[in-house]
């Protein structure tokens, strides 16, 4: 009885009511919360005594932006959400979805007026505006371009969506003849914009990719074999190790080393599947994180070998197929042999198409295998271990090429890393490396390799765009730096997605038997609990 | 019924798990062309059987041939090898491939050179299948999850299938479905069948003969007719009231 009270109380209260209510509720939970975490801080006095500094305002401030955040959730976001949900009854449709709302022609045409405005101003912003005001103008002016890609975007969505692969991989192959050309003309040199694409192609382009082939190499251990693998950077460190001392050693290219860091990384994938082929789940998550430390511990102290933390370095650049070299001093220095001016971005270009070239190979070799007997074993061993066992299917060795493939890629991009760093030291190998590349597989969606590149742009694209973001220190003082909070947004992002796409950016998963024609499995048999 | 030469042979089989004996000195004998029915109460170690012959778990003591060849020890993907299909307890058929991927698991044995002929049999047998082709395993209901199972054990071209308890929590007109098609299977086939049932009365009528086990040992058998017939069967099994 008292709980048909208790419901009927709840549902007469108005959404203002329930909103200012559960905002006391959030506001009390996060006063718990963050009183140790913000409200107080250690600090050292002049005596090196340790102190503690009470950050008050702060605490009040951090926990008024909760309730206000809680209030406007539930007083206006919950009833808004519940309102597109009902059909309008004179019509019999749904109202607009927010997106149609949101992406209109005029606010698309002002957008545009805006960004030009502001770009024709550029130089003599802070002299009207004054510096701050200046600094938010600047990010208005990235919020209105961000507003007119989206509305593009928006436009052409159904035709995005039909060719996203081809699309995507055109985009990629375009992007730094795109930056060059862009930046020239902004420029207004050659050797402007090849200087300026530099921190465009290598920071965002090449950073992003790494990871995009490293989570695609994870996907074949994670996502299709189903074996949760925390430690994947030890093959990233075999394989960098590997070409980082042949290298230097041995004086091999490149191209030949790189088939050998790949085996070498295979083969310590299989060092690592023999004695984990009985454990699944936790107790393989377990296990194979204690491989990655112990890699990286080995690393450290094997200082004969590895020279232990200081690490490796001068490593050899590629070469263009042995034809052309990236070494200014060379004789066949590619600026040289074209007779083009002197650039570092040749180099940079020149590893962007490489590792595009190489991450392409991963995604290639992977929908090759999943059509083909293993690769359909890995995702069945993924489904039922003792059913496949019955249906005669050897899950030793099943597990074993899961393994070898996934360190495999893992290699290839290890030593990819080295060439391009010139220096590996095991700083670079740490769990976290471990932690993200799963996580924007998880994110992607197991399996999918539209979703888990789609996953690694956000995510590492994401946390290099901070270090873009210097006019917040217009708004947030000096001395904030916004790359700090990279694992916060990270984290945040994760939460975020796994509320909304528990399955990840993609969850549903491409069927590779077809009887006489194809037919895509639609999103509705996705939703349901298995798996 | 022409009772075929010796196709399975299950000799003196003991199994444990840990320290617990699950079976006691079993002995069944599945001749080729037959189909066999074991039937007994829950916890008797009819499954228990069922996975020894697949060895996990294995027989401590005991020995068990097929078609002439020891698989007592044998690994258990190459006792699937030796052409025994099972479909297994609880179906586990795999949820998230389509019914077509997991026919193409069944199949994996072979070079695909059967395999459209072998689809085609097993869409006649179950048209149900077909019409669910490229949905996914795991959003099938829970009879077209055992003709799935059945279907896919069929693609392996098997010798010998076990059934273990095909009949577990579906609908008798499912029921009766599942039953015919093994029946059929038998007859224009010619396939031995092993099957483990809780359904006495559904198996018995099936079966050529059958087995009773009871706490890990078989305590009776005889063809399908005399135990269904039976007085202790009938009490025990098919009108309820004595254990």
């Amino acid at each position: 009885m008292a709980n048909i009270a208790q419901a009927t109380r709840e549902e007469s209260a108005t959404p203002f009511q329930r909103g200012i209510k559960e905002a006391l509720y959030a506001g009390a939970i996060s006063f718990g919360l963050f009183f140790l975490f913000i409200g107080l801080r250690t600090d050292q006095n002049i005596r090196n005594e340790l102190i503690l500094v009470p950050r008050w305002g702060l605490l009040a401030s951090v926990v008024a932006l909760v309730m206000a955040g809680r209030f406007l959730y539930v007083a206006y976001g919950q009833p808004f959400m519940a309102k597109q949900k009902i059909v309008d009854v004179a019509s019999g449709l749904l109202p607009d979805s927010v997106a149609t709302r949101f992406f209109r022609l005029p606010y698309f045409i002002a957008a545009l007026v805006a960004v030009v405005l502001l770009f024709v101003l550029a130089g003599s912003l802070d002299s009207i505006f004054g510096p701050v005001l200046a600094g938010y103008l600047r990010f208005f002016r990235a919020l209105a371009i961000i507003y007119a890609l989206a509305s593009v975007m928006f436009y052409f969505r159904a035709f995005i969506q039909a060719h996203f692969s081809a699309l995507g991989i055109g985009v990629l192959v375009a992007y730094p003849i795109v930056v060059v050309v862009a930046l020239t003309l902004i420029s207004g040199s050659m050797a402007g914009g090849f200087q300026g694409s530099l921190k465009w192609v290598d920071n965002f382009g090449i950073q992003i990719l790494i990871y995009v082939m490293l989570a695609w190499g994870l996907n074949i251990v994670v996502g299709l074999a189903g074996l949760l693998d925390l430690g994947y950077v030890a093959f990233y460190a075999v394989g960098a190790y590997a070409y980082a001392l042949l290298a230097t050693q041995l004086g091999w290219s490149f191209w030949i080393l790189l088939p050998v860091a790949g085996i070498m990384a295979a083969f310590w994938g299989v060092m690592l599947g023999f004695p984990v082929l009985r454990l699944r789940g936790d107790y393989l998550a377990i296990v194979t994180l204690a491989f990655g430390e112990i890699i990286r511990l080995v690393l450290i102290n094997w200082r004969e070998v590895t020279n232990g933390a200081a690490g490796i370095s001068g490593i050899p650049k590629v070469s263009f197929f042995g034809l052309m070299s990236f070494n200014v001093s060379d004789p066949n220095y590619i600026a040289k042999v074209l007779g083009i001016a002197q650039s570092g971005a040749y180099y940079k270009i020149f590893l962007y198409y490489l590792i595009l070239g190489l991450a392409l190979l991963t995604a290639f070799v992977t929908i090759r295998l999943r059509r083909m007997p293993v690769g359909r074993a890995w995702e069945a061993l993924r489904e039922d271990e003792i059913a496949c066992r019955s249906l005669g299917i050897n899950t030793t060795t099943t597990k074993l090429t899961a393994f070898a493939t996934g360190a495999m890629f893992g290699g290839f991009a290890g030593s990819f890393f080295a060439a391009r760093q010139g220096f590996v030291s095991p700083e670079s190998f740490v769990f976290l490396e471990s932690a993200i590349i799963l996580a924007i597989v998880v994110l992607g969606g197991m399996g999918s390799l539209v979703g888990i590149a789609v996953a690694a742009a956000v995510m590492i694209g994401g946390t290099e765009i901070l270090r873009e973001m210097e006019f917040l220190k217009a708004v947030f003082g000096q001395d904030f730096t916004p790359e700090l909070y990279r694992m916060l947004l990270f984290g945040m992002a994760m939460v975020i997605v796994m509320l909304w796409k528990p399955r990840g950016f993609v969850g549903s998963r491409e069927p590779t038997a077809f009887l006489h024609e194809r037919k895509a499995v639609s999103g509705a048999f996705t939703k349901e609990g298995h798996g | 019924m022409t009772a075929g030469k010796s196709l399975l042979d299950i000799r003196g089989v003991e199994t444990y798990y840990g320290n617990i004996r699950a079976l006691n000195g079993v002995d069944v004998t599945v001749n080729e062309g037959e189909i066999v029915a074991l039937i007994g109460a829950n916890g008797a170690g009819k499954s228990t059987l069922m996975m020894t012959i697949f060895g996990t778990p294995r027989a401590r003591r005991g020995t068990i041939t097929f078609g002439g060849t020891d698989i007592t020890d044998l690994p258990t993907h190459e006792i699937a090898r030796l052409r025994i299909a099972q479909s297994p307890e609880g179906r586990r058929i795999f949820p998230r491939m389509t019914v077509m991927e997991n026919l193409q698991m069944g199949a994996s044995l072979d070079n695909l050179k059967f395999f459209d002929e072998d689809v085609e049999k097993v869409f006649a047998l179950f048209p149900r299948l077909k019409e669910r082709i490229a949905q996914r395993g795991g959003t099938l209901s829970g009879g077209e999850q055992q003709m799935l199972s059945i279907g896919r054990a069929l693609m392996a071209r098997p010798k010998l299938l076990l059934l273990d308890e095909p009949s577990l929590g579906l609908a008798p007109l499912i029921v009766k479905q599942i039953f015919d098609a093994i029946r059929e299977l038998n007859r224009t086939q010619g396939l031995t069948v092993f099957l483990v049932e809780q359904n006495a009365f559904g198996a018995l009528k099936l079966a050529t003969r059958g087995y009773v086990m009871v706490n890990g040992v078989v305590t009776m058998s005889g063809t399908g007719k005399d135990l269904l017939a039976d007085p202790e069967v009938r009490a025990a099994y098919l009108e309820g009231g004595r254990h």
